[in-house]
């Protein structure tokens, strides 16, 4: 059962569980596909996160109380979350910074850590952190480890950094405690007006591995 | 065309329009004006749209060498002070900046935040189609920096405008700000609840456009430390492990892993970046319906002074 909390004047925020769960997700991309297709009077955005969709609305317009009537109506019919787009994102694990050290970590070779983070089945859970810092699910266990205890100052972007279950790719120029990978020609930040944000969420990612050169090569 | 000179800014002072809105979901804030009233204020005092950029000026002051031109401009919000050579006035006021001359805007008695906007085009940078700045990444019209230009197009001399503008009321720095508890109040204390209901809390100089963290009663949460990143609001009173409290501001990160015990409503947000660091502010905790009724008694308030005879 979907629970519906109201934040301050302006906002509803719709909780499908408090553990992250792919359940959880698919509910909160249902309802944000529904509440996209259906918008009512007043409302101004949606965030989806792991476990809870964010709404948030116009209080000139409108009132939590006819928002989540909305919400209800639309999430007692049947929901039909958008059909994700599986991207292709190829990765140079050359010269990666913090590769040998999440090895040692790990107790795995590098290529065996290489092999692990290419195994890996992964979603855009949610946006957050900066903009285009899309949260990718799906990394596996072997290779899961704490942030660093001290975030790396002026890491670039493009980066494919770890930490936990997630994996992201850097778009800015940020401060991070995840640990650096990889890179990639791949541009979350897309720089097209039409389409600033290559993925949306819900999509899945595929990584390969290129060799420097063919990184280099690459547009 | 008029050029404008930046002789000196203060840290945080940007160039924004009304925010850049709808893409949340993308980690991207609206950011825009921290005092959003101030700023409609300003604009509408040429009739520039809500998509119009203006100068936000931090307590860091902004000194511009006018090298070209004339332009009327209005500065509105906070008690800062305002001077053309040795003529000194203070904020909400109309006045023609002449080439040669130099426009100093800097803190008086009160208030964090100002804005400066002219009669004609003022030129920013725009990113997804908005010129507000998002602070951490600099992406949208911009941080000043000295030896910079602005640039304003079309700009028109309109001496009819000139001379001072009421500051309402509700414009000046708000110390009680009504606040509706949540959505992760469970993770809290009843001690905790009622300490941020009754006891007063203070600003720190940890302060941007990103937030502000307070200082007070510490408000440990419970459980909470490995809560699945949630979206995050302007106004959200985020409680990190350590107990302390940060008021999320403009430029907010969009979603995150700590706590919310609380979240202001956006009418009071403006008055309370007005504060400054050590002023006292108090929570009012107020429940939804009622938060409502705040915003639409403040717009009624903001839309009846913007339409008033002139």
């Amino acid at each position: 059962m979907a629970l519906y909390r109201p934040i301050a004047d302006h906002a509803v925020l719709v909780e499908f569980g408090t553990a992250i769960s792919d359940a959880a997700h698919a509910q909160v991309l249902a309802l944000d596909q529904a509440l996209s297709a259906n918008p009512f009077a007043g409302f101004r955005e949606a965030t989806p996160a792991f476990v809870n969709l964010l709404v948030d609305f116009d209080p000139i317009i409108t009132d939590h109380t006819e928002v989540e009537a909305h919400l209800r109506r639309l999430a007692d019919q049947p929901l039909t979350p958008r059909t994700p787009v599986t991207w292709q994102v190829p990765v140079c694990y050359e010269n990666a910074p913090d590769l040998d050290e999440v090895a040692r970590r790990t107790g795995l070779s590098t290529d065996a850590v290489i092999a692990a983070h290419l195994a890996g089945d992964y979603r855009v859970f949610l946006y957050g952190f900066a903009p285009g810092y899309a949260y990718m699910g799906g990394l596996p266990e072997a290779i899961k480890l704490d942030r660093k205890t001290t975030p790396v100052r002026g890491v670039p972007a493009g980066q494919i950094i770890i930490a936990g279950t997630m994996c992201l790719i850097t778009t800015l120029v940020m401060p991070t405690g995840w640990w650096i990978i990889g890179r990639t020609p791949t541009r979350v930040l897309t720089g097209d007006e039409a389409r600033p944000f290559l993925f949306e969420v819900g999509d899945h990612i595929q990584f390969h591995r290129v060799s420097q050169a063919e990184f280099e090569a690459l547009p | 065309m008029t050029r404008l000179r930046v002789a000196f800014a203060g840290p945080h002072v940007t160039l924004q329009d009304s925010g850049r809105l709808g893409r949340m979901r993308f980690g991207v804030p609206a950011s825009g004006p921290m005092d959003r009233k101030a700023f409609a204020i300003a604009q509408s005092v040429f009739g520039n749209p809500p998509d119009a950029a203006a100068i936000e000026v931090s307590l860091g002051g902004l000194s511009l060498d006018c090298v070209e031109g004339q332009v009327t401009f209005a500065v509105v919000g906070g008690g800062f002070i305002v001077q053309i050579g040795s003529r000194r006035m203070g904020a909400w006021t109309v006045h023609t900046l002449h080439q040669g001359e130099r426009l100093v805007i800097r803190p008086g008695p009160w208030g964090s935040w100002t804005y400066l906007a002219f009669a004609g085009h003022l030129m920013a940078p725009q990113w997804l189609g908005s010129s507000a700045t998002h602070g951490p990444s600099g992406l949208g019209g911009g941080t000043l920096v000295a030896g910079q230009e602005v640039v304003v197009q079309d700009g028109r001399v309109e001496p009819i405008l000139e001379g001072s503008i009421p500051c309402p009321i509700w414009a000046r720095p708000r110390p009680v700000i009504h606040a509706v508890l949540g959505p992760q109040d469970r993770f809290f204390s009843a001690d905790s609840l009622e300490d941020l209901a009754n006891q007063p809390f203070y600003l720190t100089n940890s302060y941007d456009r990103m937030g502000v963290r307070l200082r007070g009663p510490s408000l440990t949460p419970e459980g909470a430390l490995s809560i699945p990143s949630e979206p995050i609001l302007r106004g959200s009173v985020q409680v990190a492990g350590d107990g302390l409290a940060t008021v999320m501001l403009a430029d907010h990160g969009t979603t995150g892993g700590y706590p919310k015990i609380a979240t202001v409503v956006s009418d009071d947000l403006d008055g309370f970046v007005q504060l400054r660091p050590n002023d006292a502010v108090r929570f009012k905790l107020v429940a939804a319906p009622q938060a409502v009724a705040l915003a639409r008694v403040g717009d009624k308030a903001l839309r009846t002074y913007l339409n008033r005879p002139r």
